[in-house]
This record gives C-alpha cells, structure tokens and sequence, in this order.
C-alpha cells in the first residue's frame, strides 16, 4: 500500500491509484465540508419557502446586503487598489509591517473590527467625534455605517490578490512605458491596470462575497435595524432565535449566491492563476 | 461539545481533583480562567462536584456572577461556569443540544422555548422580577425625562430586539401609553443596548433596572410610570438532560434562598 508509488516516478493519467492515507482523509475532509451545506438543503422548509422568501422583511435584507456589498466592494476598489499598488512597487521602510497590518482584519475577528471601528468612527470616536461636530456625520447605525463596516473586512481580500498579480507582472513594461515619456501615473493607468485587470476582477469579487457575509463588524459597529442596516447575515441570526425555519430560508438565499459568485470565479479567472 | 460533563465530572471524582481536572475544564468550557483552590474535600457537600453550567439571560450577569463565587465557596471542588445572552438565544441553543445544568430566562415566554420542547425538569419557578428604565448617558444631556421624550425626532435611542424580552417589554410599555417609537437600532441584548449608551453612540436606550444599576456611573436611570405596565417574570429551572444535576438542583436552591434573594433584589431585582 505504501511504497508503491514511490518507484514509479512517471505519473500515471487521470491522477488515479491515489493512495488510501491520503484519499480518505481527503473524502473527510471534503464530507466535512459539504454535509453541513447538504444538511441545510435538507432541513429547508421547501413548502413554505416561497412565503418565507416573499416577504418584505427577507427582500428588503437581501437588497441592502446586495447594495451594501456592491458599495463596500467600490470603495475597497478605490483606496485599495493603490494600496496594493503601493505595497508591491514602492520600496518604503516598514513595508513588510505596512503589508502585516493591512492583512490583519483577515485574521480579526470580526467582532473586533466592529469594536475598533466603534472606538475609531463611532460618534465618541477619535476621528468620528470631528466628524459629528463638523460635518453632522455620524456612522453608526446607518447604511453608511454598514458599507465601512464591510469595506474594513473584504478589503484585505482585495489588496492581497491585486498586490500578487502585481508583483507576477513584469514592471518593466511600465518603466518601458516611463522612458516613453507617460508619467508614472499614466503607466498606471495605461499599462498597468489592464494588465493586471484579471487579479483585480478576482480580487473584487472575493472582496465582494466576503462583504456579503459579513455578520460581526455589521452588528457591532451599525446595528440592526431592518431596512437601514439588517443585512442577510444578520436576518439569519435575529431569524433563528425565534423562527428557525425563516433563519434557513434565508441562509438558503445566501448560500445560493455566494456559490453563484464563486462558481463563476472559478472558472473564469482562479484555475489561470 | 459534550466532552464538557462527563469527562470532567469523572476526572473531578478522581483522587487527583488536581491540574488534570483544571486543565480539561479549561480546555472544554468558555471562560474556566481562575483556577479556584482545587484542594477539595468538604464534608458538608461530598455530594455535590464538578462543574455547572448556567445559561442566564444578560441581564443576570452580575448577580449570577456573584452567586456562582458564593457558590463555590459554598461546595467546593465545584466550579460556575455562565453562558450570558439574550434569553431567545439561550433557549434555542438549549433545545439545539447545548450541555447546560440550569437556564434562567428573563421571560416565561422564551422559557416556554425550552418547556415545550420538552428540555426542562420539571417546573419552572418565578424568583425575581425585573422592571424598565431608561438609560442615558451621565448628566442626561438631552434630559430626558419620560418614554414619550424618547419618541422626539432627532434623538438616537436603541431598543432590545423584539424577539429578546427587554424588547418584548419594551413595546408592552410604549403600547401601553400609545407611543410610536422608532430606534435606530434593534440590539440582539440588553446588554448591547447598554453598550451602546455608555460608549455615547446613542442618547438612550430602554434598559432593565437592573442594567442601569449594574453600570454604575456609566449611565443615568430615569424612572417611567409606564414600565410598571411590563414588569418582567424571570423564571429558572433545572434541565433535562443536565450533565450534572445535583449541582443544579443546589444551586437553584441558592438563587431562591434568603441569601440568593439578598444579592438579587441588591442588584435592583423585584421579589418575586
């Protein structure tokens, strides 16, 4: 079972005879990984489902969830992408920290973020207090609110893929374009960004699916209130506390759309890698 | 999930209620930081070990936190573990399965959650009440002075969701007076309802008593007559499927005692 393949060093087509020590923790895996999806097909109220998705409550989640995604999504285009920019082609001391710390809300937790931007934008916040006084903005518990609350969390998926297929794309294209005489923002935008439009389209849609699912920055840091600032996620969690049912309706409608996205971004841009 | 009960229990019972014991707690249960002195052995308790765990609605959390103490220093060996939130999650975390000894809700409609499932051991009992009030922040600045104050436009005032019983009793309250209030945000507790007052993001918020109390100077309390309109049951019990249920019979003996009552009713409890 276990030396076999080690003597033969030409690989066989198709990928088979993959051995047992591997193929079942894989199947596990895989099993650990879609029986719960399966298990929320299979509990799904099918009977009442067209009266649960037809309400106004799930509608009006659902719309702010799309535009909400969409938005923060817009905005982690427009401040990060030249983020990302900056982190693969600008040498600057502290770059590795700089590169650290715009990737640390992958790994916070959500909740966290939510506090953080609490105690930064809230109305009491350092920068949110400014914000009041002079301008009457106030974040928290606006859709506003959410859009900055989801941007702070997906962006970080934006800036990692834009930042890699920058640093796989040859620079010497824009310093050619440079000794042209284009200015090195019109490299950017000429040379550049075509170039790297495939990572940034994988980049946003990532950034985009992240945004839809966010539940504990959105909760901590705008509320809840339906119409304004209840996203799906959200819905889904008040849901289950007194109607179940209601709460895997709605998570059917997420879990349609996020494989939706992710199945088209596969395909077109993630296996060219 | 239920390497919680039995295991523990079992390695408590054991001649070394030592390390071993600590760290399976730790490693099992939320929050088992304080390793309290594991040199057991009292002889008025021999009964009573290992650990119980208590869901309690938020607004429980500092009176439970200090009978839980009371608790064991009362048996020790034995060790409170609390899962504090809003009375509807609780519940339908209980009739998920959750391994949990005692559940106290702050309605007897979310107990009704886990009664008719068929989750609790008997009956459940009525031990304190909880009433309204409204919370601002220090100073009140916007002097608020009654429910009706909260309905001006303008001022940012959270509520509980309606699915928690801080909700639910709110809108008892605003209907009983014939008010529309419009929040900007439905919080999942009561205690993120606080929250959000002390950190000033909003301008009240209708709270328990007991919150405004526990807060101390964070918040200001003001009294409304219409919150003796939604005087809240909070009813506990014993659960069915209790890993350890000696301890939980002990120690819902100790939240109805005399004593019990005593640390409740400081914390600005009504007497049942």
């Amino acid at each position: 079972m276990g030396g076999g393949p080690r003597r033969r060093p030409v690989r066989r087509g198709g990928g088979r005879g993959a051995p047992l020590p591997l193929l079942l923790p894989a199947l596990i895996g895989l099993a650990f990984l879609i029986v719960p999806l399966i298990a929320l097909l299979v509990r799904t109220p099918w009977r009442s489902l067209p009266e649960q998705l037809t309400s106004v409550e799930v509608w009006q989640a659902l719309q702010l969830s799309l535009i909400c995604a969409t938005a923060a999504t817009g905005v982690s285009l427009v401040i990060g992408v030249p983020l990302a920019w900056l982190l693969a082609r600008v040498e600057f001391p502290g770059r590795g920290l700089v590169r650290a710390l715009v990737t640390l809300p992958l790994v916070l937790p959500p909740v966290v973020g939510g506090v953080a931007l609490l105690m930064a934008l809230g109305r009491g916040g350092i920068v949110g207090q400014w914000l009041d006084d002079w301008f009457g903005i106030t974040l928290p518990f606006t859709t506003a609110g959410v859009i900055v609350a989801e941007a702070f969390v997906a962006m970080p998926f934006l800036v990692i893929s834009v930042e890699g297929t920058l640093r796989a794309a040859d620079p010497r294209y824009e310093e050619a374009a440079t000794t042209l005489g284009a200015s090195r923002f019109t490299a950017f935008r000429r040379v550049t960004l075509p170039l790297i439009a495939p990572g940034i389209a994988a980049g946003a849609v990532l950034a985009w699916a992240r945004a839809l699912g966010e539940f504990g920055a959105t909760i901590t840091f705008a509320g809840n209130f339906p119409g304004r600032t209840q996203t799906m996620p959200l819905a889904v969690y008040l849901a289950l506390q007194s109607d179940p049912e209601a709460a895997i309706a709605l998570s059917l409608v997420l879990l349609a759309v996020s494989i939706t996205v992710l199945a088209g971004l596969r395909d077109r841009w993630m296996t060219a890698g | 999930m239920p390497c919680t009960a039995r295991r523990t229990r079992r390695t408590l019972r054991g001649a070394a209620t030592g390390a071993a014991a600590l760290l399976a707690l730790s490693a099992c249960s939320p929050s088992a930081t304080d390793s309290s002195d594991s040199s057991a052995s009292s002889d008025s308790s021999a009964e009573i070990s290992g650990t119980v765990t208590v869901f309690a609605a938020a607004s429980l959390k500092e009176s439970f936190t200090t009978l839980g103490k009371q608790f064991e220093e009362e048996h020790p060996g034995t060790k409170v573990t609390f899962s504090f939130g809003g009375s509807d999650s609780l519940a339908s975390s209980i009739t998920g399965g959750a391994p949990a000894d005692v559940f106290a809700s702050a309605s007897p409609r979310t107990m009704a959650i886990v009664t008719d499932a068929g989750d609790a051991s008997g009956t459940p009992a009525t031990f304190v009440r909880n009433q309204l009030e409204i919370a601002t922040p220090p100073g009140n600045p916007d002097r608020v002075s009654s429910l009706e104050d909260l309905t001006e436009p303008g001022l940012k005032v959270v509520l509980c969701d309606e699915e928690v019983p801080c909700g639910a009793a709110a809108r008892k309250a605003l209907e009983a007076s014939d008010l529309k209030l419009t929040p900007v945000s439905y919080e999942q507790d009561v205690k993120a309802a606080l929250t959000k007052v002390e950190l000033k993001e909003a301008d009240a918020a209708v709270v328990y008593k007991t919150d405004v109390k526990a807060a101390a100077d964070k918040v200001e309390g003001v009294d409304f007559p219409e919150s003796s309109e939604a005087i809240n049951d909070y009813p506990i019990v014993e659960l069915k499927e209790a890993p350890n249920a000696e301890a939980a019979k002990a120690f819902i003996e100790l939240v109805r005692s005399a004593e019990g009552q005593k640390v409740l009713t400081e914390a600005g409890f009504l007497k049942p």
